[in-house]
């Protein structure tokens, strides 16, 4: 409460006035509190995080065999289908007549569970993900700064030999699974992915899982023993 | 029994300090004020383990509701502007300027448009009504989410595009949104997201 001194007052006749005012600002304070709750709760402090996809040009030129090849061992092709299964094979896409062994399903889980996709990524993918924990480990203990951190982390992304993923999002599946796939790919240290439209073979192989393999027997393309090209 | 003293004390403490502080704080508040745009639905998006920031300036946000509506945002007034009069000549409409005021005003672009100088001559309560029901039309007669994207990156060369989606969003409304992109030669984009800490034992 601060002392204001109205200066000295009229002098009228007959009428001494001469009083200190004495302002309580409390109530000012309060007010200054709300305004103050009501700006920080309106504007936005904490900007949302956002993540950055490059999708490739789209150009028809390109054909199928001039895209990069990638060995066996170092490519697995994940399907995501409804209610947050991923059906995936390893390497090349398996002829119909194995399909029902070749393709398998993962769950979004951590990786305690053996049957999640971060369980399956860390073990294809072990060598380089050790080698950016130790970097992330010397980067909080303040030994790197985040710039050399960043740059090394590319390095090992950019890995020729490193695993390489395809994510074929069907249309069946949400927005969410696409971007805990992406999210996969960066807690798992995986440089090369890309997101691709399924084929109709790779249909082919979630509805035969769906099915338990009602459609191998049925549905039974160029005797089975062709390889899924299609 | 005891002698209890009863000890008055005049509590007059000097708020001034108090009140200076407080009005200091209110000061940055207010000048560092961004105001979250008003959304026409909530979005929920989902959580990712990425850190990189949203960019300060110069942000086109796309956001696609959980039916798969699709509204546009730009964040710039002049930009909005100038998409506003591309947009009038490709359809051959004309704006008042109380109209075009209305649309710098309204953070949204959601109008089909043929209503839209309708919708902008309503007040502002009334738009935000009424824009939840629209969003932009995608379909392959009628692109006009196509068109708006163009002008707005033809008006502004160094817009960012950010895509804010519901995570429940059905797959297929998205990867319209990103083809449509990638017709537009547009292939880098940001997928806004909810920060969740990198899980342990990776």
């Amino acid at each position: 409460m601060a002392e204001v001194n109205t200066g000295g007052g009229e002098q009228k006749k007959g009428k001494p006035k001469k009083m200190s005012l004495r302002v309580d600002f409390t109530p000012m304070v309060d007010m200054n509190m709300l305004l103050i709750t009501f700006f920080m709760f309106a504007t936005s402090l904490a900007k949302p995080q956002t993540m950055d996809i490059t999708m490739p040009v789209k150009d028809e030129k390109v054909k199928e065999e001039e895209r990069s090849k990638v060995a066996d061992d170092k490519a697995i092709t994940l399907i995501l289908g409804e209610k947050n299964t991923i059906y995936y094979y390893l390497g090349k896409p398996p002829k119909y007549s194995e399909a029902l062994n070749s393709v398998k399903v993962a769950t979004y889980g951590s990786a305690e569970d053996k049957n999640s996709l971060r369980y399956l990524l860390l073990s294809r993918n072990r060598v380089n993900v050790e080698k950016i924990a130790k970097l992330r480990d010397l980067k909080n203990r303040k030994k790197l700064t985040q710039v050399m951190y960043d740059e090394e982390v590319k390095k090992i992304k950019n890995d020729k030999n490193g695993q390489v993923v395809i994510i074929k999002p069907l249309d069946e599946s949400v927005y969410k699974n696409m971007v805990d796939a992406l999210d996969e790919m960066q807690i798992c240290a995986i440089g090369t992915y890309a997101i691709v439209e399924p084929t109709d073979a790779d249909k082919w192989f979630v509805k035969n899982i769906q099915t338990k393999g009602a459609f191998s027997k049925d549905y039974d393309l160029t005797g089975g023993d062709a390889p899924a090209t299609k | 029994m005891s002698k209890i003293k009863a000890k008055k004390h005049s509590t007059f403490i000097d708020m001034t300090a108090m009140s200076d502080v407080t009005v200091l704080l209110l000061t940055f508040f207010m000048l560092t004020a961004n105001f979250i745009p008003k959304e026409p639905v909530q979005v929920i998006t989902p959580d990712s383990v990425s850190e990189i920031k949203i960019p300060d300036g110069n942000v086109m946000t796309v956001l696609i509701s959980k039916d798969g509506r699709v509204f546009l945002n730009l964040d710039r007034p002049a930009d909005k502007l100038k998409t506003l009069e591309s947009i009038g000549k490709q359809y051959g409409l004309s704006f008042t300027d109380a109209q075009k005021a209305s649309f710098v005003t309204q953070p949204n672009i959601g109008m089909p448009v043929g209503l839209l100088s309708k919708f902008l001559d309503m007040r502002m309560e009334e738009q935000d009504k009424v824009i939840k029901d629209y969003g932009l039309p995608m379909d392959s007669t009628n692109n006009q989410f196509k068109n708006w994207v163009m002008h707005a990156t033809a008006a502004n060369k160094d817009l960012t595009i950010c895509i804010k989606a519901d995570g429940e969003t059905a797959y297929p409304k998205v990867k319209d949104v990103m083809n449509i992109l990638q017709d537009l030669k547009l292939n880098r984009y940001s997928l806004i997201t909810k920060l969740k800490p990198m899980p342990a034992g990776v």
